[in-house]
C-alpha cells in the first residue's frame, strides 16, 4: 500500500472563493446541486450531498466571516464502507474511501452510516455519491482537483503524516500570533473515527461550522449490538415459544446505530 | 481583491503570513474584509477625504520623505502667481467657466510657463471635449523641463506649500464626519502607512473601479499618487499604486487600446480640426523633453506599420490616413447618438452593455434604433437578444415589431481555443497556447478582423477615398483549415523591424525617418532577437525574484517602472533592504536586479545641456521620465479637465451636502440631462440611501460568460441586495424575500440578504444607510439564473477626464417586495420623479 494521503483545509487562510467546488465539479463531473437562492450568507449549495463534494460555509458573526470549505473525512475507521454491502465502497491503495459507481447498488445504507452526514444519494440514478480525493488523478500522481484549485494553499493535499505536522506548525504559529481560538479538527487517530483522513484548522467550535464536535464510527458498537440483537432475539424466541406467538425477528437497528451510540 | 482577483489575492495572502499589515477600505465587508487585519467601512464616494486626511497627516507633521520628496517630485516648482485654489474660491479652482462647465488650465501653469494670450493649452477645455487628458495614462503633458524652485519648500507658492493650505481641512474629524471612519480608526490607518514607508520600508496602495467609478474618479487615484510621493513609495519595491483591472487583458486594451481617444502606446489620436499634418500634430501633442520628446520616432515607426512601402517621408507617412476624433465618441456619446439616429452601426465584441453600461435602458434604446448590430461573443448575450427579451417590452417602451435593427451574431472562441497574449496590471504580457480548437463556427477576434479586412478590401476600388484601406499592410500567414492569422506574427509586427527586416530588440533604436516599424512603441523588444520573449516560463525557482524570464513586461522588460527611484540622487540604494537598482560608479553603468529607466550609461550627476531634447533633457537623477521635467508630479500643471489637484466633491447623486466646500459636486463632471437619463435630485429624501454596486467571485461581469455556466450559476443563483439588519427593519425587509429599489432611471426586484456585514454610517450627524448590489444577472442572455439588471438603477454621469460612469455611488430608495411590471412600472417612477 502507498503512503496515506489526504487533506489539510486551513480555514484561516481560506477566502471563499469556491474554486474547489467548482473545479471538482468539472473534473468529476458532477452535476450541479440546483439554483436556490438561500439567503445564507454567500452559501447556495446548502452542504456537502450527492451533487456537491467540496462545500464552503459562510458563517457570519460579529466583525467576523468564517469560510471553511468542507469534505468528506476519509475516516480511518469508516462506517459507510463498513455498512456497503456490495462492496462498492472499498479502501484504496492511498487509505483513501471512495464509491464505485457501477457497483453501487443504491441501497443507501451508507448514508445514515456516517457520522458527518456526508455521503449521499443521488436523486436521478439512486446511487451513493462522495469525495473520491480525484482518486483517478491521484493514480495518475496529480493532486486532487480542489487542492491544485485552492489559491491561498487553504486546501492543501498530502502524505497524512507531514500533513498533521504541517498543521500542528501552524497552530502553533496563530496561537504565537494571538489566534489562541485556532485549533485543529479531525487529526487525532484516537478520536471516535481513528483520525480524518481529511482534516481541518478551525477558528471556531466544529459546531459553529456544522461540523459534529465528536464524531464516531457508527458501526463501533456493532458488535455490541449483534451481541444485544442475538440475547434479544433468543429471549424474544423463547417468548414466542411460551406464548404460541407467530416468531418474528427484530429488525436491527443498524443503520440508525449513530443514534445509539454513546460514548 | 479577494472577490475579483482570487488568484492574484494569494500573495496578499502570503504577504499577511510575512507579517504585513493590510487595510481594507471599502463600503461593503467583502471576502477581502474578512482576511485582512482591519477593515474600515467608509461610505462611497468619500475616498479623496480619507486620502486627502492622509495627505494632510503627513503634511502637517512632517512625516514626507524629504529627501525623496525634493530630488524627485515637484514639490519645489513654483506655481504661476495666477493660481487660484479651492481654498480661495469656495471648491473652485481657478479658470473654470460656469457657461461651458469646463476648466481653462492655463492658471495651473508652473511659473514662467503660462501660455500667452489664446496660445493652446493642454488639458482642459480642448481636451475635455475628446477626453483627451486620457491619453495622459503614460505621459505628462508639456511643461517645462527646469521650471523655477525653491529648495527650501518655504516660497508661498511652491507646490509644497500649495499642498499644504490645500489639505489643511482634511482633517481626521471631517474623515469621521464624511467617510464615517472614526478618529481611532483614522489614527490607526495613519500610523500603520507612515511607519510603513521610508528608506527602509514601503506601503503599496491597490484599487480597482471602486476608485476609477465616480464623476471625480481619476482624482482618487491622483489623491493617491500625490501620498504615495510624499512617502516615498514610488519606483521601489513593495510600493506603487496597483490598479487591479476588470477581466483579463484590459491592460493590453489600453496599450494596443479599444479606446476611441488614443492610437498604440498612449499616442493621441488626432483631432480633425487641430491637427493640419504630421509636424503640426507632433508640435501640438506632448513635451520636448522626456521620453516623449521621441515620439515622431514612435508615431512615424507606427505609420511604416501599418502602411509599410505605403508610408513616406513626402506623404506624411499616411498620417493622413489615421482616424481623425471631432468630439467624444466615447461609450456613451455613441449611445446617445444611437438614440439620436446618428449613429447607424455597432460592434460590441466580448461585451454585454444591454447589462453591463450604467443605464441600461439607454443602451438598449440605443440598440433598437441602430440599422446593423454585430455581437461577437460566447453566447447569446442580452445585447445580441434585447430585440425579443428587453424589459421595454413589457412596458410598451419598445415592440419587437417596431425595431429595425439588423442583429449579426458571430459566435467567438474563447481564451482557450486561441492563441495570443495577455497583458495584466503589471504590463506583464504572458503568451497563451490554443488547448483546443473552437467548436462549430467560433472564431478568434483576430481571425474575425483579419478576414473582414480582406472581404472589405475586395469590394474596394482605386478610389483616393479607399487609399488608406487599400494601402494597409494585410499580409499575415494563415494556418490550419480556417485560415487562421499568425498571432505571433502579429505580436512580431508590433514588435517593429529595422532597416533589415530584423526584429527590433529596444525601443531606443526606433527612428523618425522611417527606417524602422513598430506597432507599439512600449512593446518593442518583446520579440527581441526574433524570439517570442512572452512564451518564456522559467520557473521562479530558477531566477531572481524579479523574475526577468517569466513572459516580458512592457517597456524593456522592466518589472517596476521609475526603478531610478529606488535609489537616492547619488545612485546608491535608500537601503540594503530595498535595494533594487543602483549605480556602479568603478564599471560607470546601472545595475542592479531590474532593467534601469534610462540609458545605464547615464551618470547620476549628469545634468542636461542648454536645449537638450528627449531622454537627453533630463538629469541623472530624475526618475519619472515620462514627464517633461522628469519629477513626479505632486501638482499637475497640465493634462486634466478637472483641477490641478484632488478635492472631494460629492457624487451627482448623494444624500448629504458637501460641508468640505460650497461647491458641492465636480463642476467639471460630464452631466447628460436628457429624457432616457433622469437624476435623482441631490439630498432628496425621495432617494434617501446609499447604493453602490460591486462583483461577486462567482460571476464575471455583466454575467455572459458565468451565467450560462451551471457550476458557477448555482453559487449565486439570483440577483440580491445586501441590507443591514437596521435598515432591514425600518423598510420591512426580510431576509430571503424580495426588495424592490427605485430610482429615477427605473425599479428592479432582487432578492435580500440581510447581514451584519453591512453597516449603517453616522454622516454629517444624520444615519446614512448603504445598499450593496452585485450586478451580475439580466434578463436572458443564456443565462440559466435571471432577473433584472441592476445597471438599469444607474445614472449616466462622467468623469470629465476618462468619460467613465458614476456607478459606485448613487442614491436610491428600497422598498419591500416585488416591483410592479408593465405600464404601472412606468406609473411607479413617474411618481417618484415628480415626487
Amino acid at each position: 500500500m502507498a503512503e496515506r494521503m489526504g487533506f489539510f483545509t486551513d480555514t484561516s487562510v481560506c477566502i471563499g472563493c469556491k474554486a474547489c467546488e467548482v473545479a471538482c465539479k468539472e473534473w468529476n463531473d458532477v452535476p450541479d446541486d440546483g439554483f436556490v437562492f438561500r439567503a445564507t450568507s454567500y452559501d447556495n449549495t446548502g452542504s456537502l450531498g450527492a451533487d456537491t463534494w467540496r462545500h464552503v460555509a459562510f458563517i457570519e458573526q460579529d466583525g467576523r466571516w468564517l469560510m471553511s470549505s468542507d469534505v468528506c473525512k476519509h475516516c480511518t475507521q469508516a462506517a459507510c464502507l463498513d455498512v456497503c454491502p456490495t462492496g462498492a465502497l472499498f479502501r484504496t491503495e492511498f487509505d483513501t474511501v471512495v464509491v464505485q459507481p457501477d457497483i453501487c447498488n443504491g441501497c443507501g445504507y451508507c448514508v445514515p452510516a456516517c457520522p458527518y452526514g456526508v455521503i449521499d444519494r443521488r436523486e436521478r440514478d439512486g446511487r451513493a455519491w462522495k469525495c473520491t480525493m480525484c482518486y483517478d488523478r491521484l493514480r495518475g500522481g496529480m493532486e486532487p482537483a480542489c487542492a491544485k484549485a485552492c489559491p491561498t494553499d487553504s486546501i492543501q493535499f498530502g502524505p497524512l503524516d507531514e500533513l498533521r505536522e504541517r498543521a500542528e506548525a501552524r497552530v502553533e504559529r496563530l496561537h504565537a500570533d494571538g489566534v489562541l481560538e485556532a485549533r485543529l479538527y479531525g487529526e487525532s487517530p484516537d478520536d471516535g473515527v481513528g483520525g480524518d483522513g481529511a482534516f481541518f484548522l478551525l477558528l471556531d467550535e466544529p459546531e459553529t461550522y456544522g461540523l459534529p464536535p465528536d464524531p464516531v464510527v457508527t458501526t463501533r458498537d456493532l458488535p455490541d449490538m449483534w451481541r444485544w440483537a442475538g440475547g434479544a432475539a433468543l429471549t424474544l424466541a423463547g417468548a414466542v415459544a411460551v406464548s404460541f406467538l407467530r416468531v418474528s425477528f427484530p429488525r436491527v437497528p443498524f443503520l440508525q446505530a449513530s443514534f445509539l451510540r454513546r460514548r | 481583491m479577494a472577490e475579483c482577483h482570487p488568484v492574484g489575492y494569494q500573495w496578499v495572502m502570503e504577504a499577511r503570513d510575512r507579517g504585513a499589515k493590510v487595510f481594507h477600505i471599502d463600503p461593503h465587508f467583502t471576502r477581502t474584509s474578512a482576511t485582512v487585519d482591519r477593515y474600515l467601512p467608509i461610505r462611497a464616494g468619500t475616498d479623496i477625504v480619507l486620502l486627502g486626511a492622509l495627505i494632510n497627516h503627513v503634511l502637517a507633521n512632517e512625516l514626507d520623505f524629504r529627501e525623496y520628496v525634493l530630488a524627485y517630485t515637484n514639490a519645489a516648482t513654483i506655481i504661476s502667481a495666477r493660481y487660484r485654489d479651492t481654498e480661495d474660491l469656495d471648491g473652485l479652482f481657478s479658470g473654470f467657466d460656469p457657461e461651458t462647465r469646463r476648466y481653462d488650465p492655463a492658471s495651473w501653469s508652473y511659473e514662467g510657463d503660462e501660455p500667452g494670450e489664446g496660445e493652446p493649452r493642454e488639458g482642459g477645455i480642448r481636451h475635455a471635449e475628446a477626453a483627451g487628458s486620457d491619453s495622459y495614462g503614460a505621459r505628462g503633458a508639456g511643461a517645462s523641463a527646469q521650471p523655477p524652485a525653491d529648495p527650501t519648500l518655504r516660497h508661498p507658492r511652491c507646490v509644497y506649500q500649495i499642498l499644504k493650505r490645500h489639505f489643511a481641512r482634511y482633517t481626521p474629524e471631517r474623515v469621521a464626519e464624511l467617510c464615517g471612519i472614526s478618529e481611532e480608526e483614522f489614527a490607526e490607518l495613519a500610523e500603520a502607512i507612515t511607519a510603513n514607508s521610508g528608506r527602509e520600508r514601503t506601503t503599496a496602495w491597490v484599487y480597482s473601479v471602486g476608485w476609477t467609478q465616480h464623476s471625480v474618479g481619476v482624482q482618487y487615484i491622483r489623491a493617491a499618487s500625490i501620498l504615495q510621493l510624499l512617502l516615498g513609495n514610488m519606483g521601489r519595491p513593495g510600493g506603487g499604486i496597483m490598479a487591479l483591472r476588470g477581466h483579463a487583458s484590459i491592460q493590453g486594451s489600453t496599450d494596443i487600446p479599444t479606446l476611441f481617444n488614443l492610437l498604440p502606446g498612449y499616442i493621441a489620436m488626432p483631432h480633425a480640426l487641430r491637427h493640419d499634418g504630421l509636424d503640426h500634430y507632433l508640435e501640438q501633442e506632448g513635451a520636448d523633453t522626456g521620453y516623449w520628446g521621441n515620439r515622431r520616432s514612435y508615431l512615424v515607426s507606427l505609420l511604416k506599420a501599418w502602411w509599410g512601402d505605403a508610408a513616406t517621408e513626402d506623404n506624411d507617412f499616411c498620417f493622413g490616413y489615421l482616424p481623425r476624433l471631432t468630439g467624444d465618441h466615447s461609450h456613451y456619446a455613441t449611445v446617445m447618438g444611437q438614440i439620436d439616429g446618428t449613429v447607424k452601426g455597432y460592434f460590441v465584441v466580448g461585451e454585454n452593455p444591454a447589462v453591463g453600461s450604467a443605464n441600461g435602458k439607454a443602451q438598449r434604446l440605443g440598440l433598437a434604433n441602430l440599422d446593423w448590430l454585430v455581437v461577437r461573443d460566447l453566447t447569446l448575450v442580452e445585447t445580441a437578444t434585447f430585440w425579443k427579451d428587453a424589459p421595454e417590452l413589457e412596458t410598451g417602451e419598445l415592440r419587437t415589431e417596431d425595431i429595425g435593427t439588423e442583429v449579426f451574431f458571430m459566435p467567438a472562441a474563447s481564451h482557450v481555443e486561441k492563441e495570443g497574449t495577455f497583458t495584466n496590471t503589471q504590463r506583464l504580457l504572458q503568451w497563451r497556447e490554443k488547448a483546443l480548437d473552437p467548436p462549430g463556427d467560433c472564431r478568434s477576434d483576430l481571425w474575425f478582423y483579419y478576414h473582414l479586412g480582406k472581404l472589405i478590401r475586395q469590394r474596394l476600388g482605386g478610389d483616393r477615398i479607399d487609399r488608406p484601406v487599400m494601402e494597409l499592410t494585410w499580409d499575415y500567414p494563415e494556418e490550419g483549415e480556417h485560415r487562421e492569422p499568425s498571432a505571433a506574427a502579429v505580436l512580431r509586427e508590433i514588435n517593429g523591424t529595422g532597416p533589415d527586416g530584423r526584429a527590433l530588440s529596444s525601443l531606443r533604436q526606433l527612428k523618425p525617418d522611417g527606417s524602422t516599424t513598430c506597432g507599439c512603441w512600449i512593446y518593442c523588444g518583446v520579440y527581441a532577437g526574433e524570439v517570442n520573449q512572452a512564451a518564456r516560463r522559467r520557473p521562479g525557482s530558477e531566477q531572481s525574484w524579479i523574475a526577468p524570464e517569466w513572459g516580458w513586461a512592457w517597456p524593456a522588460n522592466r518589472r517596476i517602472l521609475y526603478n531610478r527611484a529606488s535609489a537616492d540622487p547619488d545612485g546608491r540604494p535608500w537601503s540594503e533592504r530595498k535595494a533594487y537598482v543602483w549605480w556602479d560608479a568603478d564599471k560607470g553603468l546601472w545595475t542592479g536586479l531590474d532593467i534601469p529607466d534610462f540609458d545605464e550609461h547615464m551618470p547620476p550627476d549628469y545634468r542636461p545641456p542648454e536645449g537638450a531634447r528627449a531622454e537627453a533633457a533630463l538629469a541623472g537623477t530624475d526618475p519619472f521620465i515620462m514627464q517633461s521635467d522628469g519629477k513626479g508630479w505632486l501638482f499637475v500643471p497640465s493634462g486634466l479637465s478637472d483641477g490641478p489637484l484632488p478635492a472631494h466633491y460629492e457624487p451627482h447623486e448623494s444624500p448629504v451636502p458637501n460641508t468640505l466646500y460650497g461647491q458641492r459636486a465636480n463642476p467639471a463632471r460630464r452631466i447628460l440631462d436628457r429624457p432616457e437619463n433622469p437624476y435623482n435630485p441631490p439630498m432628496s429624501s425621495r432617494f434617501p440611501y446609499v447604493f453602490t454596486t460591486y462583483r461577486l467571485t462567482e460571476h464575471h461581469t455583466a454575467g455572459g460568460m458565468s451565467r450560462p455556466l451551471p457550476y458557477l450559476a448555482e453559487l449565486q443563483p439570483a440577483p440580491f441586495c445586501e441590507v443591514s439588519p437596521r435598515l432591514a427593519a425600518e423598510v420591512g425587509l426580510v431576509n430571503g424575500g424580495w426588495a424592490t429599489i427605485v430610482t429615477a432611471r427605473t425599479a428592479i426586484e432582487l432578492r435580500v440578504l440581510v447581514t451584519e456585514r453591512v453597516r449603517p454610517l453616522r454622516i454629517a450627524g444624520k444615519v446614512v444607510h448603504q445598499i450593496g448590489v452585485p450586478y451580475h444577472w439580466g434578463y436572458g442572455g443564456g443565462g440559466m439564473v435571471t432577473g433584472d439588471v441592476p445597471n438599469d438603477l444607474m445614472p449616466i454621469v462622467l468623469d470629465p477626464n476618462v468619460f467613465i460612469q458614476e456607478s459606485k455611488a448613487g442614491t436610491c430608495d428600497i422598498l419591500p417586495g416585488r416591483r410592479p411590471h408593465g405600464r404601472a412600472l412606468l406609473d411607479l417612477i413617474e411618481r417618484y420623479r415628480h415626487g
